[in-house]
């Protein structure tokens, strides 16, 4: 066939539909800044119950994550994901967090994916 | 006896016939413009079995069956059986096929193993070592994630050059004997790879190697793609059909109106959300099986080229760096068992 590597990836990328970016970014823009403002709002709700700041973000954090495998186990996240993409894969981040959110961020990632992996789904797509 | 042809073909002296086919789907399958195809379908993509593993072994057992079934055959008359599929160590054959108790020749070409089958087996036939046997497989889609990809509930966006895995089984019935269609020749592959690492992008991966056997096939034989009704891939998609299109017209070879891919045939592109189509061992031989075969026993296909792609990656490698590898393997069919297109 006589072609080098470099050839057939610009033939590839000729061929090949980009990934509707516009829609991609939008969607994840916001349905990501919707999971964050929800998280924010958790936030609030639970400092108003009386929980300092340090306790009211991990408390959000828990609920999150509790809504994220609820959904998951409705085998509804999956569909969301599918709009939403990278904004359904970006933890919430408080402001206040930002000292330990690489910790935490790192935590509600594995505990999604540990989610993930044991559970399987009881029907398919 | 087979002739060599060049370095790549065979072309065979005493043509195999494939006497019977029988195919099983699923759900997606069901609702695709070849839904009506299927011999046996089941919208529980379990299969009524405890795991999809399980339903994929399960959907073999059906498929050879089935095919046995319409043959008049029992597994006690098959002399060998050659079959493979998408899963580590081939299990969905395995297990599929453990309760048949006829002599097996597990294979692996990915998603070419339909026509990696049945180049083996006809050989066999052609070679009077077998009177009768079963070349099939199978994919599914969820095995497949499991195997290649995420959990299902993972909820990754899948890129327009996905191809949705068939949840599908081919099985065909070769024997010493004048039903047509027949095997008339055989080209195997070469393993390809131009440096493609997307494995989102498995048409773009295999198009060379779809490329380079059919190129071998027309310089060992000196035909043309005229003389064919049609030229089908396996699983290359839209993306891959493309790509080889451009591939092949570089090389002076242009298949023209006579080009299709059963990945572009087994779903509506539009309706399905296939993005670039279907793709799997079980794609192309369910299309094969259900579609093609009959086509030719009722006249309206009289030789063609059926070249089903397959990726030979693994996970762990890719993950490792490295480019997809890809292979084709080409069966040549006619319902002439002789004269005609050779």
């Amino acid at each position: 066939m006589n072609l080098t590597q470099e050839e057939y990836n610009e033939m590839t990328k000729k061929a090949s539909p980009p990934s509707p970016a516009a829609k991609n970014i939008t969607m994840a823009f916001l349905i990501g800044g919707l999971i964050c403002a929800v998280g924010q709002v958790l936030i609030f709700a639970y400092q108003n119950a009386g929980m300092d700041s340090e306790l009211a973000a991990g408390a959000a954090s828990i609920t999150l994550v509790f809504l994220s495998v609820l959904l998951t186990g409705l085998n509804s996240y999956d569909n969301i994901a599918k709009v939403a993409g990278a904004g359904t894969l970006v933890q919430t981040r408080s402001p206040r967090q930002r000292s330990s959110s690489k910790a935490k961020d790192l935590s509600l990632g594995l505990v999604r994916k540990c989610s993930l992996s044991q559970g399987r789904s009881s029907s398919m797509g | 006896m087979a002739q060599r042809r060049g370095r790549y073909t065979v072309v065979l002296d005493n043509p195999p016939s494939i006497r019977a086919a029988a195919t099983v789907g699923c759900k997606k399958e069901s609702e695709g413009p070849l839904g009506g195809m299927f011999d046996i379908i089941n919208k529980d993509s379990y299969f009524g079995q405890a795991s999809w593993e399980k339903a994929e072994s399960q959907m073999q057992s059906l498929a050879v069956s089935k095919a046995l079934e319409k043959a008049g055959l029992q597994n006690t008359d098959i002399d060998f059986i050659f079959a493979g599929d998408l899963l580590n160590q081939c299990i969905g054959s395995t297990y599929g096929l453990r309760e048949l108790g006829i002599p097996y020749v597990g294979l692996f070409g990915a998603c070419s193993t339909m026509a990696e089958s049945l180049c083996v087996a006809s050989t066999f036939i052609e070679g009077g070592v077998a009177q009768k046997v079963v070349a099939c497989t199978s994919s599914h889609f969820c095995t497949a994630e499991r195997q290649f990809r995420f959990p299902l509930e993972y909820g990754g966006q899948r890129t327009p050059t996905a191809q949705w895995t068939a949840t599908a089984s081919g099985a065909a019935v070769l024997q010493n004997g004048d039903v047509p269609p027949f095997v008339r020749a055989i080209t195997v592959g070469t393993i390809e790879d131009l440096g493609v690492t997307d494995a989102n992008n498995m048409g773009a991966a295999m198009a060379p190697a779809a490329a380079m056997t059919i190129k071998h096939f027309f310089e060992d034989t000196g035909k043309k793609p005229e003389e064919f009704d049609l030229i089908i891939t396996g699983d290359l998609g839209k993306v891959g059909s493309s790509l080889l299109a451009d591939l092949l017209r570089r090389d002076g070879i242009d298949l023209g109106d006579r080009q299709s891919d059963c990945g572009l045939l087994l779903y509506d592109l539009e309706k399905q959300d296939v993005h670039a189509g279907g793709s799997g061992c079980g794609c192309s031989a369910s299309v094969l099986c259900g579609h093609l075969l009959p086509q030719m026993r009722e006249g309206k296909l009289h030789n063609i080229l059926f070249i089903a792609t397959g990726a030979l990656m693994s996970p762990t490698v890719v993950q490792q760096g490295e480019s997809i590898a890809s292979i084709a393997h080409l069966v040549c069919l006619s319902t002439q068992k002789s004269g005609g297109v050779f």
